[in-house]
């Protein structure tokens, strides 16, 4: 499925993400932990296609497809989604509109006719449901003063609705309450699926309570300094990263 | 990021699609303007003595008036002199009664601009009274109207048969003297739409005028009038296309609105003129004076446009709120891009009691394009009551645009409420990702938050119109990313 081979990626001249590599297999949950500016986001963001980074070395490949030669739209229509950490307001787009013109593009890009209203009401519905969301939802502005809560939620839906091949959650469950928290993970839990990959960015071990991976990377400096099983996460709960640094620069 | 601000400049840069000239044989005047000139117009146009006695009036006080030059706008000074002021396409002697005598290369034009006449008429049912340059070529649904009693004709036509009407309202909203540019176009104004609702008549169909300049160096003077008798209903659409050409391009409209007592107007117009090329060379220049006069209680006159042509757009449509409980609207959207220049807003004159005004401007900016909001709320002493809420948001796209907001305040009675919300944001390099990463192109990205940006507007136009005025925004922002 995902395959990063000595990726090296920088942002104005500072390398961020030094000669890292990466395996995600089909149907496979991995978490990438680490401490504040380990690069977790970087590597999130240059998956998806984000031209503020520049990849110096290495490659992406999506089921042998080379990643980095598509613009971020091209690589959406693939199958690869990116939940963000701070989803972005756009005031006046109704969220009904914006899921459809997402749906659409993946339709045509696949060769399908345009997705009918009904159909899409249909589906949406059904997708707010598994994640508990109130309808009306679809009427208001894309993530137009949500609460972080919302927001969340919100790029869950998008992900069921899009069903994508790989989806990479960054910081899913930053700034949530229990009970949200709770609600995401069940979503994600929801869309597990044997065809799916999901890359879980997190700097806490409390969003893999509900969540279990089936691997545990550390990303420190800029590559993975250590990986293992979700025995590692409790692990990392309690003795903090700074042993992983020290270990990384030893 | 710096490849993210270029792609975003060359968005807004597909050629213009209307730009070709219709082969038609012109009757033109030579160039130049004095008394003559006005005299041989109101000839032509068979005019009765008091339209040229008006017309005169009116070229005297241009001539001992000047130019404005106050407002955010540049452009080298136009020799007046140099205008052809009257071009009408030949046929005009035996004009067509009907669609079908209408000559076919008019007709060719309107299929070329995407707008068969007859086609929209039917499909839409809207009359459409297309001017072509200065003369009404084709009118329809004229019976349905007429048994309404809703008078809706050209203005020549309404010289003609109304003249009473004509005599009564003409000037009483815009003065002649009112303006450099209204006073010239009082002077020598070839024609226009008339349009009369008699009293308690509820238009049945929304009344419809393309406009289309067409011959070069012609300036176009269109004059409008619409009347709504004590508690009658109409909502008129103004569109317009223009042709590409080389040289400036003057227009110098005025539209005068009058709602009676309980009357309601609404007037919504998509602009989409030459705006120039990518150097701005070119382009129309557009000195529209539209005013609206809430004469009666109660009565309400709402303006709503979607301005995304010419070189330099001037443009201030008003309400004038005499009547007590009357009701004024400005709803704009105004994109500027490449070399545009717009100076567009409102003018909410409060008189009467418990008058209430709204505006809300969006604006546009893209290119190298300026774009100002100039808008002035004035609260008379008698004005007891009087409330506005104001609303000016701009978008950037780019960095070498710019946005102004000059909003002005006169309130001359303390118990008015005056509202003023002012914002400018652009669009975020983080939007644009978020939708690309959802599968979006940029450009559809872009028209998308550009519609959102707009959508309280675009929410006042008549249902087809608020269609397509989002494709006209969708291709005059084309180019401006990607």
């Amino acid at each position: 499925m995902l395959d990063i081979k000595n990726l090296s990626a920088s942002v104005g001249g500072a390398e961020i993400l030094h000669d890292l590599s990466l395996s995600v297999g089909t149907g496979e949950v991995h978490a990438i932990m680490g401490p504040n500016g380990s690069g977790k986001s970087t590597l999130a963001q240059v998956i998806a296609g984000r031209d503020d980074y520049d990849v110096t070395a290495g490659s992406v490949t999506l089921d042998g497809e080379d990643l980095l030669e598509l613009d971020p739209e091209e690589r959406a229509r693939e199958g690869v989604f990116l939940g963000f950490q701070y989803p972005v307001e756009i005031p006046g787009v109704n969220n009904a509109y914006l899921l459809k013109a997402a749906v659409n593009a993946q339709r045509a890009h696949r060769g399908l006719d345009e997705i009918d209203v009904f159909e899409f009401l249909k589906l949406a519905k059904e997708k707010m449901a598994l994640l508990g969301m109130d309808q009306k939802f679809l009427n208001r502005g894309v993530n137009e003063g949500f609460s972080g809560g919302e927001k969340k939620r919100n790029e869950i839906l998008q992900m069921a609705m899009l069903e994508p091949r790989l989806a990479i959650l960054d910081e899913t469950d930053s700034g949530l309450d229990i009970d949200a928290l709770k609600a995401v993970a069940h979503g994600v839990n929801a869309l597990r699926s044997p065809e799916r990959s999901i890359v879980l960015v997190t700097h806490y071990q409390r969003l893999l309570d509900y969540i279990q991976p089936d691997h545990v990377h550390v990303l420190s400096g800029g590559k993975i300094v250590r990986s293992g099983d979700k025995t590692l996460a409790t692990e990392l709960e309690e003795r903090g990263y700074d042993w992983l640094k020290e270990a990384a620069n030893g | 990021m710096a490849t993210e601000s270029e792609e975003l400049e060359s968005l807004v840069n597909r050629r213009y699609e209307h730009g070709f000239v219709t082969d038609i044989e012109m009757d033109t005047l030579p160039p130049g303007l004095n008394e003559d000139v006005i005299r041989a117009i109101s000839a032509r146009k068979n005019e009765p003595e008091f339209m040229l006695e008006w017309r005169l009036r009116a070229f005297r006080m241009w001539l001992e008036m000047r130019e404005p030059n106050w407002a955010h706008v540049h452009y080298p000074p136009i020799d007046f002199d140099a205008i052809s002021y009257f071009a009408a396409p030949k046929s005009d002697a035996d004009r067509p009664k009907s669609l079908d005598e209408v000559d076919p290369k008019l007709l060719e034009t309107y299929d070329k601009l995407g707008i068969p006449l007859h086609e929209r008429a039917r499909l839409a049912g809207v009359a459409v009274d297309a001017v072509f340059d200065s003369v009404s070529v084709a009118t329809t649904f004229k019976e349905k109207l007429s048994e309404a009693g809703v008078i809706f004709c050209s203005f020549s036509e309404a010289v003609e048969n109304h003249p009473e009407l004509v005599k009564k309202y003409l000037g009483s909203v815009v003065p002649q003297r009112d303006n450099y540019y209204a006073a010239l176009n009082s002077a020598v104004f070839s024609d226009g739409s008339f349009v009369y609702v008699p009293k308690g008549v509820r238009c049945p169909m929304e009344l419809s005028t393309y406009f289309r300049i067409n011959s070069a160096n012609t300036g176009q003077f269109e004059r409008t009038l619409i009347i709504a008798d004590e508690g009658s209903y109409v909502s008129y659409l103004e569109g317009c296309t223009a042709p590409m050409r080389d040289e400036n391009q003057l227009h110098a409209a005025v539209v005068e609105l009058v709602a009676m007592k309980d009357a309601e107007i609404k007037y919504s117009t998509v602009q989409n003129w030459y705006p120039g090329d990518e150097e701005g060379k070119g382009g129309i220049y557009n000195f529209v004076t539209k005013r609206g006069d809430c004469r009666g209680a109660n009565s309400k006159i709402s303006w709503t446009q979607v301005e995304t042509g010419s070189a330099i757009t001037w443009k201030y449509p008003s309400c004038i709120l005499r009547g007590d409980n009357s009701v004024g609207e400005f709803y704009s959207v105004a994109v500027a891009n490449n070399f545009q220049q717009a100076d567009t807003g409102t003018k909410m004159i409060h008189i009467g009691k418990n008058t209430s005004s709204t505006i809300v401007s969006k604006g546009i900016s893209a290119g190298k394009a300026q774009n100002a909001y100039r808008g002035l709320v004035k609260v008379m002493p008698q004005a007891a009551g009087a409330r506005n809420h104001t609303q000016c948001d701009s978008l950037l796209i780019g960095k070498e645009c710019g946005a102004h907001t000059f909003p002005y305040m006169e309130i001359k009675n303390q118990g008015a409420k005056i509202e003023h919300e002012a914002t400018t944001s652009k669009i975020s390099a983080d939007q644009l990702f978020y939708c690309r990463q959802r599968g979006l192109s940029e450009e559809d990205a872009v028209n998308m938050i550009v519609n959102g940006f707009c959508k309280e507007v675009f929410n006042e136009l008549p249902m087809e119109f608020a269609v397509e005025a989002q494709a006209l925004l969708n291709v005059s922002l084309e180019g401006a990313v990607g």
